[in-house]
């Protein structure tokens, strides 16, 4: 049975409804937290319903299932704009959005990295800003999706047992006199929750079969749909937001599973389309009093789009490692992201261990590569360990998503567009991290090193930002845009500053967060 | 050759050849896999020589010296596969034109260098490009390739939890907590 099923439903024309736009970390989070203090919801989420057992143990299937493969552009000097043109960035689509393929790293920003401008000072070319919020402010929120997700070395639960990939990093680590372990994961170290514990598959990026890694899909959504209070409605895309005379947000336009377009009625939206969606949607929602889009009275919707400075190194040895057996980021060293200016660039960067199947090995080691060094590194595959850099990219203007009028999705509605220009902040970071991992492969014994240029972008933040102050970004600390009270960033499009860590858990802290405030607001009838 | 894609297909068809190698290492884990060491592939778009020169192409492309042909062929179905749309006929046949123009005749009779010799300035031109992105996934995404690479794919499915996830013996293991727990082991620290 699908847990959409028994569902609660509300009518189109029902204006007291939420509306919230996406079911991933942030729409699935908040969905749920409105739904459990008796708000009701309506999930529009353009994806279908996926349950475990469809999950693939297959990279290019899973994807093909699961990836959002509707067309984006790209321009920019980033590498991705040659190597994958329409391909800028890995985000689900489908119930659950990409915390289906998430690999479970779940790491706090640090206090300072809230205060980027305060702490790093102007640097050219950069619109570094301070969030409107501190790091005090979310750690009791911080404390809550923890507890929600089952964060390893949190709350009690014992950290995951580390694989080979892992023991390769942690030794090289010790060489180097970094501190490591088996991270902070979204992922059950044992049964916890209703789900069972981890079994060291490694296809966390197909999907979690067992459900030991936390998804809004499994967790989140049924919990929401059990209160009475919230509908989910697969296959929904939204298409743009409608607003009164007021400039309040009244309804959504959605195309249904069928192509046929649909209107919902709403007292309040929130978006959360993740990063590239979410600054389009409301640049497609552009009407007559709000001719550059909702909420875009700052001109910054769309802009300041960050994708963390990330790269990987790979190292072969003589003895084999088959690192892409057990959990995908298996151990993180967290030595280097702190703000030392001294190592020639601001921000700071985690090294997480990383595996690839061989068939998006061989896809994304070195796209455009052919001869005997690319096939010498495949050659090595199961004597190969990895690990992944990501760390703080600055924030710049011109690193924006915008509508590309002359490319249209099936529905006829302009794509995304994403440029992006690596910084020379990122530049001098990566080129850190790149020779910190040599080092440390080379120090057990490694044969080869590989440095490979960023994936498709998994992490998407920043297009939407809060500010304290309504000329500087697009909504406040709570998520809230300045331009329309009852318009709502749910998602990582959220934050100011990419800070180093993996963005998830911050982005389910501010769900909950804002869920609260939320509910207050409507209880004073603010909203 | 005419240019109604109707009866060039008809064409096509009639010239569908077929592929065919013998495995060349009788013990690897492919052997293993194979019923015969003597293997044949139909091709139902291209020709047997396209098929051949397209597989001696990848090679190039993407030398393993110990991988099989076999292996490499999975690259000429793909290819063969796609070669159903005219288009894409194309360019594999003026690709193959081109290699064998070049070379005076015959593109395969030349030994390995004077073939890359050859193959290396077309990168960049769309037979090369197509190759290229076909092969880049179709080599490396079937079960032959992950048997000769040492990936182990789909069987990971159920876990390697019992079945060596941590089974890396040529570095010491890491100490606890560091290293983390089973899901039935206590945590002492
Ligand atoms: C391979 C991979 C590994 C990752 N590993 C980690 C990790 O270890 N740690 C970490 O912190 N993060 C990780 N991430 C990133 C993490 O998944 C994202 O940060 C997070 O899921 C983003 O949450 P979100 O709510 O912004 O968007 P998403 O979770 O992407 O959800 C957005 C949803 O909105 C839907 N949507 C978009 N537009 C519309 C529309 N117009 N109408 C209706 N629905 C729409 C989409 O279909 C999607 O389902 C990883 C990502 C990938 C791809
Ligand atoms: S390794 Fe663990 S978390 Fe990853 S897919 Fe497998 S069971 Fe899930």
């Amino acid at each position: 049975m699908a847990m959409t099923d028994n569902q609660k439903t509300f009518t189109h024309d029902d204006d007291s409804v939420v509306v919230v736009i996406g079911s991933g970390a942030g729409g699935g989070t908040l969905a749920n937290e409105l739904a459990q203090q008796g708000i009701d919801v309506v999930v529009l989420e353009a994806g279908a319903l996926h349950t475990t057992a469809d999950f693939l143990a297959d990279e290019w299937a899973s994807f093909a299932q699961l990836a959002w493969l509707d067309t984006r552009t790209t321009s920019g000097s980033f590498r991705l704009a040659r190597d994958f043109p329409t391909l800028p960035a890995w985000i689900v689509k489908a119930v659950g959005g990409t915390t289906v393929h998430w690999a479970g790293a779940s790491l706090r920003i640090q206090p300072h990295e809230f205060r980027a401008l305060t702490h790093y000072g102007e640097v050219e070319g950069a619109n570094l800003l301070d969030w409107p919020l501190g790091y005090d402010d979310l750690a009791p929120y911080y404390d809550r999706a923890e507890q929600r997700m089952g964060v390893t070395r949190t709350n009690g639960n014992k950290g995951l047992p580390g694989n080979n990939n892992f023991k390769v990093m942690y030794n090289g680590a010790k060489n180097l006199g970094y501190a490591c372990n088996t991270g902070h994961m979204a992922i059950n170290s044992e049964p916890r929750d209703g789900r069972a514990a981890c079994q060291q598959r490694g296809f966390c990026f197909q999907g979690c079969k067992t459900g030991a890694k936390w998804s809004t899909l499994y967790t989140e959504l049924p919990e929401g749909i059990a209160t009475g209070h919230m509908e989910l409605r697969p296959e929904s895309h939204v298409a743009r937001i409608e607003h009164d005379e007021s400039g309040r947000v009244t309804a959504v336009v959605y195309f249904d599973a069928d192509g046929n377009e649909q209107r919902q009625n709403a007292r309040l939206v929130a978006v959360a389309g993740n990063s590239l969606e979410t600054p389009r949607l409301l640049l497609n929602s552009a009407s007559e009093m709000f001719p550059e889009g909702l909420a875009n009275g700052s001109g910054q919707v769309g802009r300041n789009y960050m994708r963390h400075m990330t790269g990987s190194v790979y190292a072969t040895f003589d003895e084999p490692v088959n690192m892409y057996r057990g959990t995908t980021m298996a151990g993180i060293i967290s030595e280097e992201s702190r703000h030392d200016p001294s190592r020639g660039f601001v921000g700071g960067y985690e090294m997480e261990t990383l595996s690839l199947g061989l068939p998006f090995m061989a896809a994304f080691l070195d796209p455009g590569a052919w001869g005997p060094r690319f096939t010498g590194a495949l050659d090595q595959y199961d004597h190969m360990a990895g690990m992944w850099l990501v760390g703080e990219d600055l924030p710049q203007e011109s690193n924006r998503i915008t509508l590309n009028h002359d490319v249209t999705d099936r529905f006829g509605l302009p794509v995304a567009n994403v440029h992006y220009d690596d910084h020379p902040n990122d530049i001098a970071m990566r080129e850190h991290g790149y020779r910190q991992g040599a080092e440390l492969y080379r120090s057990v014994g490694a044969k080869d090193i590989y440095e490979v240029p960023p994936y498709p972008s998994t992490h998407n933040v920043g297009t939407c930002r809060m500010s304290e102050r309504p000329e500087d970004g697009v909504c406040n600390g709570y998520g809230q845009t300045h331009q329309i009270p009852n318009l709502f960033i749910s998602d990582g499009s959220q934050f100011t500053t990419s800070a180093a860590e993996n963005p998830t858990l911050t982005i389910v802290s501010l769900a909950i967060r804002q869920a609260e405030h939320i509910g207050q607001l409507m209880r004073q009838g603010e909203v | 050759m005419s240019s109604s894609p109707i009866s060039r297909r008809v064409f096509l068809k009639a010239s569908g050849g077929v592929l065919a190698g013998t495995l060349a290492f009788a013990s690897g884990p492919i052997a293993l896999l194979a019923p015969t060491r003597s293997w044949a592939m139909p091709l139902d778009n291209l020709s047997s020589r396209q098929g051949e020169v397209l597989l001696a192409v990848t090679r190039q492309i993407f030398p393993h010296p110990d991988l099989e042909d076999a292996v490499y062929a999975m690259v000429v179905k793909s290819l063969d596969r796609q070669a159903e749309s005219a288009d894409f006929y194309q360019v594999l046949h003026e690709g193959i034109v081109e290699l064998d123009e070049a070379a005076g005749g015959d593109w395969l009779a030349l030994d390995d260098t004077a073939q890359l010799e050859i193959l290396a300035p077309m990168n960049g031109k769309p037979f090369f490009a197509t190759v290229r992105g076909d092969a880049v996934v179709s080599l490396y995404d079937n079960s032959l390739a992950f048997a000769h690479f040492g990936y182990e794919g789909e069987e990971g499915d159920g876990g390697y939890l019992t079945k060596g996830f941590n089974d890396l013996t040529w570095l010491p293991d890491p100490p606890q907590p560091e290293g983390g727990y089973l899901p039935f082991e206590e945590p002492t620290a």
